[in-house]
């Protein structure tokens, strides 16, 4: 059977090329960068070399990029960090209602120490509000945390426009932009971020392996303590071959920008546009412009997401429906909850998140099967009052809530 | 070539349900294993809490069996449908001062109901799960007929009257002609990993099988101090809230009598837990309403069936008699102990369900 990956927000196939160079650093290049001797500083140079690759995708210097495990470690590590090296200073953190996990529970796990959290919420397009922030803003405020871009319906949010506001106030920036490097430009310096968490599975790197950008001069404690690795910011014997795939998925992703972008851009237009030709009653979520290139969100009518998901992954389509759970089950998107759709129609929402080695052949292929499957949920679908009751004139129980 | 049918098994990541996927497999059908999700996820950072019967570690559990027999696995999310028509009834029932049977209410409406509707979702044609009961065809009427498993130790038709026509045709419970010690051995010669898990116990979302803790705990508004009564209503303790007794009980009543008392009634009307002899725990008569019947379209005329008042009930011989729309009386020969409202009583002609139903009440001799 054909297989289509469409969920590249979850994690994407690690580069080949930066595959092979890895195994050379796991069998003969395999020294450990602390140590004196030969085997050590030959690794030595590839982590520094790394380091100034990750920098220049984001505009930061090499000393401002601390590697961890990923992006929620990288998450952990900003809200924890600042939060209790800043506790004289206040004790109040703003963020979001539609962030990762990573940070929402960071958060919650926070107030339960005695920090008070400001989840800011956001309008129909996932959109958070400038003057909401801005009266969110107390004396006691020591971080905002705002992602990105959404992983789950790819708007992309102000960032620079929040960057001004934690400037003019003096107060701490962190972005989660797991989904937005390589996807989005970044510019630490012209948007004045000074922290930002990303993640190297994202983009054609390996897993398990991240960075945190900690502008120079932000007053922060270490989480994980023990050696001094990572100028004593981040304990622990580099994970060296992973460090030298996330530098060259990031070299990559710098030399292919225009192009990869331009070509996701394509696809997911192509996509959006052939299914709101083909199919009724569904409703496009995330922001129509302001959204990250490989990303398609969509409610369905009368449709349980699961049942969508499970019938697309039959027919060789792996997509998602926003973000996964432990055990693998869903749950309602606390995203789509946050920008106003009601319950039902939040557990039928599909997220299509495009990569590189996709091609207009399976977006052709998407549009075939999708709307057969769509067809055949609906006409089985208890949701709709039409089905359960045998009778067509009612209206269906479940709608939008506009 | 034809297509083998598609049967999704549910998958508990128990013993039972693990071996009904393998031999369904063996069998040549085209298995999908689906996990519910029933609970909720513990988000207190405390692993301990996650447990119960369809916990990570069970999810776990399923997908290993399912990827050494070869089959695709799915998790499905039920926990909206789980807390409505279970953990809602079961709080609302005792709050009313009946006894609500969970387990009866998660086959009927979660596992009978919703799987089957999100399973011919994904084009399959049958669901099968583990239960020690058998599905038979009627070759004289055309109906289906639901019958005990051979293993009587082990047999869960109690727990399936319910089931109609539309649902045992979609219905496959392949161990019913297995013991439970075959069903070992077996899922020990498949090498599947669950193959000497214990067997789950009691009610999978009260934590420690301690429903009065659970009940103090979700509606401390239904349990109001108040006075323990004998059928004459002379006033003789004091009960912490009536749901916390049950039809029966002799223990922890806290009256010094000169004969052993037992609780033989429950108003929550009154407020009142009623008590009485041993003998008065007993009686020969009870309504049951919700009916539901499976080798018949409806009850007609009087039956002789025999009757089980609750799972672990012994049957006894009984004459059902229609006495109103959707309600039945149900005379035993014998006298029954302690008929508990709420509590599903189930008719069997010998080890064919015939139906059954929710009993309303006991009917005792003045």
């Amino acid at each position: 059977m054909k297989r289509i990956y469409f969920d590249h927000a979850a994690t994407t196939p690690t580069d080949k090329t930066i595959a092979n160079t890895m195994l050379e650093y796991m069998t003969t290049k395999f020294g450990n960068p602390s140590s004196v001797h030969s085997f050590g500083r030959e690794v030595r140079k590839e982590v520094s070399e790394a380091r100034e690759n990750i920098a220049a995708l984001i505009n930061a210097n090499a000393n401002e990029i601390f590697f961890t495990s990923g992006g929620s470690e990288s998450d952990n590590f900003a809200l924890k960090g600042i939060a209790f090296a800043n506790k004289n200073k206040g004790n109040h953190i703003i963020t979001t209602q539609i962030e990762h996990h990573a940070i929402l529970h960071t958060c919650q796990w926070l107030e339960k120490q005695g920090f008070e959290v400001t989840y800011l919420p956001v309008d129909e397009d996932g959109m958070i509000s400038l003057d909401e922030l801005k009266a969110a803003i107390t004396d006691k405020t020591i971080l905002i945390s705002i992602m990105f871009a959404n992983n789950e319906v790819g708007t992309i949010e102000p960032i620079k426009e929040i960057g001004a506001i934690a400037k003019e106030h003096g107060i701490y920036f962190h972005t989660d932009a797991v989904q937005a490097v390589a996807n989005v430009e970044i510019d630490v310096q012209d948007m004045n971020i000074d922290l930002l968490s990303l993640s190297g599975h994202k983009f054609y790197g390996p897993k398990g392996i991240g960075a945190i950008y900690i502008r120079r001069g932000v007053k922060i404690q270490a989480v994980q303590l023990g050696g001094a690795q990572e100028r004593n910011m981040r304990a622990g014997t580099e994970n060296v071959p992973a460090i030298v795939g996330l530098g060259m998925s990031a070299v990559i992703a710098k030399r292919d920008f225009v192009e990869k972008n331009a070509h996701l851009v394509a696809l997911r237009d192509k996509l959006i546009k052939g299914i709101q030709e083909q199919i009724p009653d569904i409703k496009l979520n995330g922001h129509p412009t302001k959204r990250l290139p490989g990303n398609v969100n969509f409610s369905f009518r009368y449709i349980e997401g699961e049942s969508l998901l499970l019938s697309l992954d039959m027919k060789g389509i792996a997509a998602s429906s926003g973000s996964a759970c432990t055990s693998g089950s869903l749950d309602p998107s606390h995203v789509l909850l946050a920008m106003g759709l009601i319950h039902e129609i939040a557990h039928g929402s599909l997220r299509i998140s495009l990569g590189r080695d996709n091609t207009e052949e399976d977006i052709a292929y998407t549009l075939e099967v999708l709307p057969q499957i769509i067809a055949r949920l609906r006409s089985m679908s208890p949701l709709c009052a039409e089905n359960s009751l045998g009778v067509t004139a009612k209206e269906c129980k479940t709608c939008y809530k506009k | 070539m034809c297509a083998k049918p598609k049967v999704v098994v549910a998958m508990s990541g128990g013993v039972d349900s693990s071996l009904t996927a393998a031999l369904l497999v063996r069998e040549g059908y085209d298995v999908i294993g689906v996990t519910m999700r029933l609970s909720d996820d513990s988000r207190d950072f405390n692993v301990d809490e996650d447990r119960g019967c369809c916990s990570l570690a069970d999810v776990d559990d399923a997908r290993r069996v399912a990827d050494t027999i070869g089959i695709p696995h799915y998790v499905m999310n039920f926990r909206d449908m789980f807390q409505k028509t279970v953990i809602n009834y079961f709080i609302d029932e005792y709050a009313k001062g009946r006894t609500p049977n969970p387990c009866i209410a998660c086959n009927r409406y979660v596992k009978f109901e919703g799987l089957l509707q999100r399973s011919l979702e994904l084009g399959a044609e049958f669901v099968a799960t583990g239960h020690y009961a058998r599905i038979e065809s009627d070759e004289h009427t055309g109906r289906y007929l639901l019958r005990k498993g051979t293993d009587a130790t082990k047999d869960q038709s109690y727990a399936l009257y319910h089931l109609n026509q539309k649902t045992l045709h979609h219905f496959m419970m392949p161990l019913g002609n297995y013991t439970k010690v075959e069903t070992r051995k077996m899922a020990t010669d498949f090498n599947l990993s669950v193959a000497n898990k214990p067997d789950s116990q009691e009610i999978c979302f009260v934590p420690n099988d301690d429903y009065k803790a659970y009940l103090e705990d979700k509606v401390p508004q239904a349990l109001k101090a108040g006075n323990i009564v004998d059928l004459a209503g002379n006033i003789l303790g004091k009960h912490k809230g009536v749901p916390l007794y049950t039809i029966g009980q002799r223990k922890g009543l806290g009256i010094a009598a000169k004969n052993p008392l037992y609780v033989v009634g429950l108003d929550m009307g009154k407020n009142q837990v009623i008590v009485g002899s041993n003998e008065e725990v007993f009686a020969k008569e009870l309504i049951a309403t919700d009916l539901n019947w499976i080798t018949i379209d409806a009850l007609k005329e009087p039956m002789k069936v025999s009757a089980k008042i609750r799972y672990g009930a012994r049957e006894g011989e009984a004459l059902i008699t229609p006495i109103a729309e959707g309600m039945v009386k149900v005379t035993f020969n014998e006298v029954q102990r302690a008929i508990t409202p709420g509590q599903s009583v189930v008719f069997y002609d010998g080890d064919t369900v015939v139906g059954g139903g929710s009993i309303v009440r006991a009917i005792h001799k003045k």
